[in-house]
């Protein structure tokens, strides 16, 4: 009788010790998620276009840090801001020279210019790396044991600098000119240039703060998963993209909350189910919660012209 | 007196239909000027040719004798010219206080990165624009609503809003589509009284159209009349008043409405 329940309670701890190890590793995906799903989500906040090309930026994330890294030996930071920059400038740059010539356009012309960008990124990488590259240790990691826990240094750099970026993002959004224009340009982008702001740069902005992060996200996940190749953008773009519509796309808050909502889930999959069911359940996840709640779960309807 | 903004034989023409027609239009500097006409006069199209959100197809438009035809809106709201629209405009998803900030956006000078580190700079010019802002919305009535979202504002608080914005940016000339369009006569006059007060606070020149008679008769120094794109009228309110097309423009336009 007490052996059973000694049993009993063990069996409980080893379950919820198995499950709480999964959520450090469900946080670490998440935030790699949510950091991505916020570039979709901004641009289309303030365009209501999707940037397809963004899943390839952020694979140029992990090549830019591959890059930097073999020919410069700088610190982690600087890697990570080098990577940033040149990411979200060149996020910049495809919206200035391939996206704002179409703006007045028909809206699938933006769509194909932003795929055909994803594709012409795709491949020059593929050109200049035809095979998968092995991502080098920026640092060594160790594993620390917290409460049984395991958790290693690297987990906790990619959780605290998604978290720090987003927190960064939120209070730029919510609390600066630059946000609020955004927010007014997003809202209403006829009107809001008549108040004299200059909606061409702010658009730019977004762009560039939009690839950054995805360019950040691509580094971090390389670092986490070590083998990157041009290829990764689009399954990883692809989901990031999930995340962003199942919080609401056009929320930056929701985009936050879809990458953590999809990360989660994935993870939990893995760990309970056999691996193959993890896309079935997040794509069938994506299906059931826009039958439900067709805006996202942050999003909010457009305003209805009575 | 100079003329603040002159529209110079424009015409504005939407494939087949003409919407204005060789219009003339001289705004003197610290004039309250009307703009009125039959409903499809052309008037707010008028607007939108002076605000940059069309160009003309022809003729030329000045403000403070430059040419600001074809410039886009928000240059020309940078040179001073704001409005308001006939149906308001607002970011309804926005704070009220958000919304005027947005106007202060062009006289804050500092960089996106130093918005982010939170250098003295940006900190002193977010609070500089949410101090104007605090303050500009005070005589409107709509401090105790600076944290509403503007979309639950009531229907005429939301048209004072849409002015003060306008304001914000400093303009020298304020363009005013249907001020008090949705408004019953208590309100319009008060308007009137309001819009008087405005015009000698914020050292405005102010266009504006409207049908309400009553205001517009009693606010403007000058008036034109506009029928089918045309300019059919112009000159003082007594002038306007004793004008026989005026009379039958209006007349005239009754049965069709």
């Amino acid at each position: 009788m007490i052996l059973a329940a000694a049993a009993a309670s063990s069996a409980f701890s080893g379950w919820a010790f198995y499950l709480a190890q999964q959520s450090i590793n469900a946080l670490q995906l998440g935030s790699i998620y949510a950091l991505i799903a916020l570039g979709y989500s901004m641009v289309y906040g303030v365009l209501t276009m999707i940037n397809f090309a963004h899943g390839d930026l952020f694979m140029l994330g992990a090549f830019a840090c591959l890059l930097i890294a073999a020919f410069l030996p700088l610190p982690f930071v600087v890697i990570l801001l080098l990577v940033i920059l040149l990411i979200g400038l060149l996020g910049a740059l495809i919206e200035r020279v391939a996206y704002r010539p179409l703006r007045g356009g028909p809206r699938v012309s933006a769509i194909i210019t932003a795929l055909g960008c994803g594709l012409v990124i795709e491949n020059l990488t593929l050109v200049n790396f035809p095979y998968a590259q092995r991502m080098p240790a920026l640092f060594t990691s160790t594993s620390y044991q917290v409460a049984g826990l395991t958790i290693s240094t690297l987990q906790l750099l990619i959780i605290g600098i998604s978290v720090a970026l987003m927190l960064g993002l939120d209070f730029f959004i919510y609390k600066t000119r630059y946000g609020i224009a955004m927010r007014a340009i997003a809202f209403d982008a006829r009107t809001v240039p008549l108040m004299g702001v200059p909606a061409d740069r702010i658009i730019s902005l977004t762009f560039l703060i939009g690839a950054g992060l995805g360019g950040a996200a691509g580094m971090l996940y390389g670092l986490a998963y070590p083998v990157i190749a041009p290829s990764m953008g689009v399954l990883v773009g692809w989901k990031a993209f999930i995340a962003a519509v199942i919080g609401g796309i056009g929320s930056v808050r929701g985009a936050v909350l879809g990458g953590f909502i999809l990360g989660g889930v994935e993870i939990m999959v893995v760990a309970f189910l056999p691996s193959t069911y993890r896309d079935l359940i997040s794509y069938s996840l994506l299906l059931v919660i826009l039958i439900f709640k067709p805006y996202g779960l942050l999003g909010r309807a457009p305003n209805q012209k009575v | 007196m100079s003329a603040l903004l002159e529209i110079q034989h424009v015409t504005k023409r939407f494939g087949g239909l003409c919407a204005i027609s060789d219009c003339s239009v001289a705004v003197e500097t610290g004039h309250t000027h009307g703009i009125i006409g039959p409903n499809g006069a052309g008037k707010t199209t008028l607007f939108n040719l002076i605000t940059g959100i069309y160009k003309p197809t022809e003729g030329a438009i000045r403000f403070r004798g430059e040419s600001i035809a074809g410039l886009r809106p928000g240059r020309i709201a940078l040179k001073g010219i704001g409005r308001t629209f006939q149906n308001i405009r607002l970011c309804k998803e926005l704070t009220v206080l958000d919304n005027v900030r947005i106007a202060f956006d062009s006289q804050l000078h500092y960089a996106p990165i130093e918005a982010l580190i939170r250098l003295p700079r940006s900190g002193r010019g977010e609070q500089r624009s949410i101090d104007e802002s605090l303050r500009l919305l005070e005589p409107f009535g709509l401090l105790a609503h600076a944290h509403d979202r503007a979309g639950d504002l009531p229907y005429g608080h939301q048209r004072k809003l849409e002015i003060a914005r306008a304001l914000a940016l400093k303009p020298s000339a304020l363009l005013l589509d249907e001020p008090a369009a949705g408004l019953n006569t208590g309100e319009t006059a008060a308007l009137t009284e309001f819009l008087r007060w405005v015009r000698g606070e914020f050292d405005v020149t102010l266009v504006l159209i409207e049908h309400h008679m009553h205001l517009v008769m009693n606010l403007c120094d000058r008036i034109t009349v506009l029928d089918f794109g045309q300019t059919i009228a112009d000159g003082t309110p007594e002038e306007i008043r004793a004008n026989p097309r005026v009379i039958e423009a209006y007349l005239g336009g009754a049965d069709d409405e």
